[in-house]
């Protein structure tokens, strides 16, 4: 992972409390927004349970009451963190990798 | 009944196989339910009643002759003769033969049109009867009375009750009780006539009029005589058995007869001057024998007549003694304005239930119940048992667990408060579990609550929380979040987490679950909200294994022109889409990529398609047969009526997914018995099935309703689907719902056709809502930019999403399979 933050589109380009799907080089990464598009979490989106590029059309959810924040995958609904990557569901599925996220002038970056 | 069970308790005790038990039966058919015989007015069916499958007879080792009357017994040799010829030697002779009804010797009781009310063949003389009749009168008040009442009501009939006494049901009410009750059933259209003494039916040849002793008159056409039992104890007493002065079998406390390898049991059994004309004390009877027949020692010491039962509606208990000889208290609320009568007899020291009265409202009938027959010492407050409590848990000031675990809780099936105990604590689940595993609530229903009261209770007490809130999101159920989002309008999620919910951003648990409910509701596009949406609502498409999708435009009860089988075969060839018929009777087109949905149905809907909703909990599809257009069986145009109704009820969405259909004639070629609600033509009409499942747990559907003309038919399917959504739990399919509705088949037709809640009208209007706002919301979507954004793989670009990838197989596409992919990857990396 270079330091580099590459733009990857506008917040508006992003639905509120959705994911969106984004290529950069040769990966795919869900872009999660919530709170009135405040905070931003990304993770891949390669479901890890059965390998499918599905998770940026998850449903999220709080977690855990901590202010935490989680994705549903909609093939099979394992669950993960979307800030920390890990899986919470029941069963050995892999965590997730993550990326930084940062707005700067209405703009989504990530760090890849 | 009580022969039945007795055949069920020995086969069931005598694992060693000492015994061939050979039962004769009088009736053409085996034993069945007598006591849920008025729903043979509502449909029912004389097999549905049946209390065992004539199979099960012989699985069990038992021969039964149905049709074929024991009229003779010569006790000396041990031969039993029957009416066709039989004759058989035995052990042991059980008596089982119940009893017949009294007819009064009434001068013209022997015209036309005066029935009994006891077996089939009496109810069928009566059906057919009634179908020239305008009027009916019951003679009788008592309770079988006025179960033929609601029977003769059913039928369609005027109906009288001509009750000799001051009041209806004397030996189980008291004066009040059964002046409310009165109060209630005239409420309900049927009329009561008390202290009538019938003195003469006239009529010419048939009847016309009913004669009083106060010389009142009353015009009727039919009658049906419930005036109480005789014991049919006629082959005893030819055989030389005693028998009791005023009839009925004696029986000391083994139930021998005077012979003592001869037992007599149920209502042909005369026990301490006692006839038990209730099936509970019968059953007890029953399971006294068998247990002496295999070597256990068992006595019968007489039974409580305590019952609960439903009345046209309307329940009524009684139990213990309601007419003390000692000096007793009473604790009594009165509210004729409700409709309800609570009655306790207490000891005059206050420590001790003797009996009670409960007229309208029952619920406390089983803690009461436990109380008197456990002799257990009241609460402090005894008051406290009868004040109405909120959720029907058992009445304050008791609790279920401090009753002794021998405490019987079912009578039907003998299970006692341990036994349950012991089958939560090996890991019960459910009420379904306990009833499975004891039979507990499977004979006459009244422990219903007081097994549920238990099951909740000894759950707590594990420290188990038992709530039926959606998530914990919301201290709500689905009902809850229904009933308040129709309230207060709320139209948003957002606005109904904000204040009602708790937390940020939910779960995906409640969030599809309000979705549901809001569309339901307000029936707005839902991509008007797609953040709250479950996978296939999101895209409006049923997701596959590989992340492309499905599409389905909607066929209506399954016919399609050819044009339009063209245009379909058109959209998959350009688009390279797989294709296959499915079981709702239209075409699947799979392997569609996101991006390329709205380019999909932009020219599916051009060529007059819509949504098909396969992927929504919703209404999905009306089969069809051909029926009477081409069919040369068909007696009604199914087809018709299966497209008339799916562009009817087309996006309606519900708890869980609604399939349909309709056939044209009883060979049912279209599954319509497997439906959440399924059509049926007949000569006449069209018969309602509704509740039935095909899936993981099949489930036949219920008959609601025969014969119906198409508005009826459309206004039953309106109330019978708003009332599902009202009602049911989340992802609930109307086969659970049904299974676990208070009152099941019977209170759903009491809502459905009697409008016994009252609502019906609202509930149509809430359809007629949702019919007239329908909407196709691929047509919406496509005209609407802002939803279209998030038809695509990637935000940032148009790229494809390259993993995935298509195979071949015959002739079409079909995803990569594992090992496929892992070889793709090998090569890539």
């Amino acid at each position: 992972m270079s330091n580099e933050w590459i733009p990857v589109g506008k917040t508006s380009d992003f639905t509120a409390d959705l994911g969106g799907c984004v290529k950069v080089k040769d990966e795919q990464i869900a872009v999660y927004n919530v709170k009135e598009k405040t905070e931003w979490y990304a993770v891949q989106n390669l479901c890890p349970h059965d390998n499918r590029m599905v998770l940026s059309r998850g449903i999220l959810g709080d977690c855990d009451g901590d202010g935490g924040f989680k994705v549903a995958c909609p093939l099979h609904k394992h669950n993960f963190n979307i800030k920390t990557g890990e899986h919470i569901s029941e069963g050995d599925v892999c965590d997730l990798k993550t990326y930084p996220v940062k707005i700067e002038d209405d703009t989504v970056y990530l760090q890849v | 009944m009580v022969g039945y069970k007795f055949c069920e308790r020995l086969a069931e005790k005598d694992i060693d196989n000492q015994f061939q038990i050979t039962a004769f039966c009088e009736e053409p058919r085996p034993a069945y339910d007598r006591v849920q015989l008025s729903k043979y007015f509502s449909g029912t069916t004389a097999d549905e009643l049946l209390l065992a499958q004539i199979d099960w007879y012989a699985e069990n080792g038992i021969e039964l002759h149905i049709g074929d009357k024991a009229h003779k017994v010569d006790l000396a040799s041990k031969t039993v003769y029957s009416e066709q010829g039989r004759k058989l030697s035995y052990d042991k002779l059980i008596f089982a033969t119940g009893s017949a009804p009294f007819v009064p010797p009434v001068p013209g009781i022997e015209k036309d049109g005066v029935f009994v009310y006891r077996t089939i063949e009496d109810l069928d003389d009566t059906i057919a009867y009634g179908k020239k009749a305008k009027s009916c009168a019951i003679i009788g008040g008592g309770l079988l009375g006025l179960e033929a009442a609601k029977a003769a009501q059913d039928m369609g009939a005027e109906t009288h009750v001509v009750e000799f006494a001051p009041r209806l049901m004397p030996r189980q009410l008291d004066e009040v009780g059964g002046e409310i009750l009165k109060d209630i059933i005239e409420s309900r259209g049927i009329k009561v006539h008390l202290n009538k003494a019938t003195k003469n039916i006239a009529g010419d040849g048939k009847v016309e009029k009913m004669e009083f002793a106060d010389t009142s008159s009353l015009d009727v056409d039919m009658i049906v005589v419930s005036a109480g039992i005789r014991p049919r104890d006629e082959v005893a007493k030819e055989a030389g058995l005693e028998i009791g002065e005023r009839g009925g079998i004696l029986v000391n406390d083994n139930l021998q007869t005077s012979d003592p390898d001869v037992y007599a049991i149920g209502e042909c059994a005369l026990y301490n001057k006692m006839i038990y004309g209730l099936v509970a004390p019968g059953y007890q009877m029953a399971d006294v024998v068998a247990e002496q027949l295999v070597g256990r020692s068992a006595s019968f010491t007489g039974a409580d007549m305590s019952t609960k039962l439903k009345l046209i509606g309307t329940d009524v208990a009684s139990f213990g003694d309601i007419e003390p000889k000692i000096p007793h208290k009473n604790i009594t609320i009165n509210d004729p304005v409700a409709g309800i009568y609570k009655n306790l007899f207490i000891s005059e020291n206050g420590e001790k239930l003797l009996g009670g009265i409960l007229v309208g409202d029952a619920d406390a009938y089983g803690t009461l119940l436990q109380m008197y027959q456990n002799d257990m010492k009241l609460p402090a407050e005894p008051i406290q048992l009868i004040l109405p409590s909120g959720d029907g848990v058992v009445a304050s000031g008791t609790n279920i667990l401090d009753f002794p675990d021998t405490a019987q809780i079912c009578s039907c099936e003998n299970v006692t408060k341990g036994d349950i105990c012991q089958v939560i604590d090996d890991g019960a689940q459910s009420i379904s579990d306990i009833k499975s595993a004891t039979k507990a609530c499977t004979g006459c229903g009244g422990c219903t609550q007081l097994v549920t009261d238990l099951f909740k209770a000894k759950l707590k007490e594990a420290g188990i929380e038992v709530n039926n809130n959606v998530c914990e999101h919301f201290d709500m159920t689905r009902q809850d979040m229904y009933q308040t989002i129709r309230a207060t309008g709320i139209q948003t999620y957002n606005e109904f987490l904000g204040r009602h919910g708790k937390g940020t951003e939910g779960c995906e648990t409640c969030k599809p679950a309000v979705a549901s409910i809001l569309a339901s509701t307000w029936n707005k596009p839902i991509l008007e909200q797609p953040h709250i949406l479950d996978t296939n609502d999101a895209f409006l498409a049923n997701i596959q294994k590989d992340g492309t999708y499905s599409v389905i435009p909607r066929v209506p009860g399954g016919e399609i022109t050819p044009d339009q089988i063209i245009v379909i075969g058109q959209v998959a060839k350009k688009y390279n889409l797989y294709s296959k018929i499915t079981g709702g009777q239209r075409i699947d087109l799979l392997g569609a990529k996101l991006g390329d949905l709205p380019d999909i149905w932009r020219e599916l809907i051009a060529a007059g398609f819509e949504s098909g909703h396969a992927y929504a909990k919703s209404l999905r599809t009306i089969k069809s047969c051909v029926g009477s257009t081409w069919c040369r069986f068909g007696v009604q145009d199914s087809t018709s009526l299966a497209i008339k109704l799916e562009l009817r009820y087309r996006g309606i969405r519900s708890p869980h997914k609604l399939k349909s259909a309709v056939s044209g004639c009883t060979r049912e070629c279209a599954e319509a018995q497997s439906k959440d609600f399924g059509i049926i033509a007949t000569e006449k009409g069209w018969n309602l099935y509704v509740c039935g499942n095909g899936g993981i747990k099949p489930r036949h559907a219920d008959l609601l309703a025969s014969d119906l003309d198409e508005a009826t038919l459309i206004k039953y399917i309106d109330i019978f689907l708003m009332y599902y959504i009202k009602t049911a739990d989340k992802l609930m399919r109307t086969s659970t719902w049904m299974d676990q509705l208070e009152g099941g088949l019977d209170h759903l037709k009491e809502v459905v056709i009697n409008n016994s809640l009252g609502i019906n009208e609202e509930l149509e209007e809430q359809m007629a809502h949702l019919v007239n706002t329908y909407e196709c919301e691929w047509q919406n979507t496509l005209a609407d930019p802002e939803k279209l954004k998030r038809f695509n793989h990637f935000v940032n670009t148009d790229d494809d999403d390259e993993t995935v990838v298509f195979a071949q197989q015959r002739t079409q596409i079909r995803p990569v399979d594992d090992s496929e992919r892992a070889q793709s990857n090998a090569i890539k990396s």
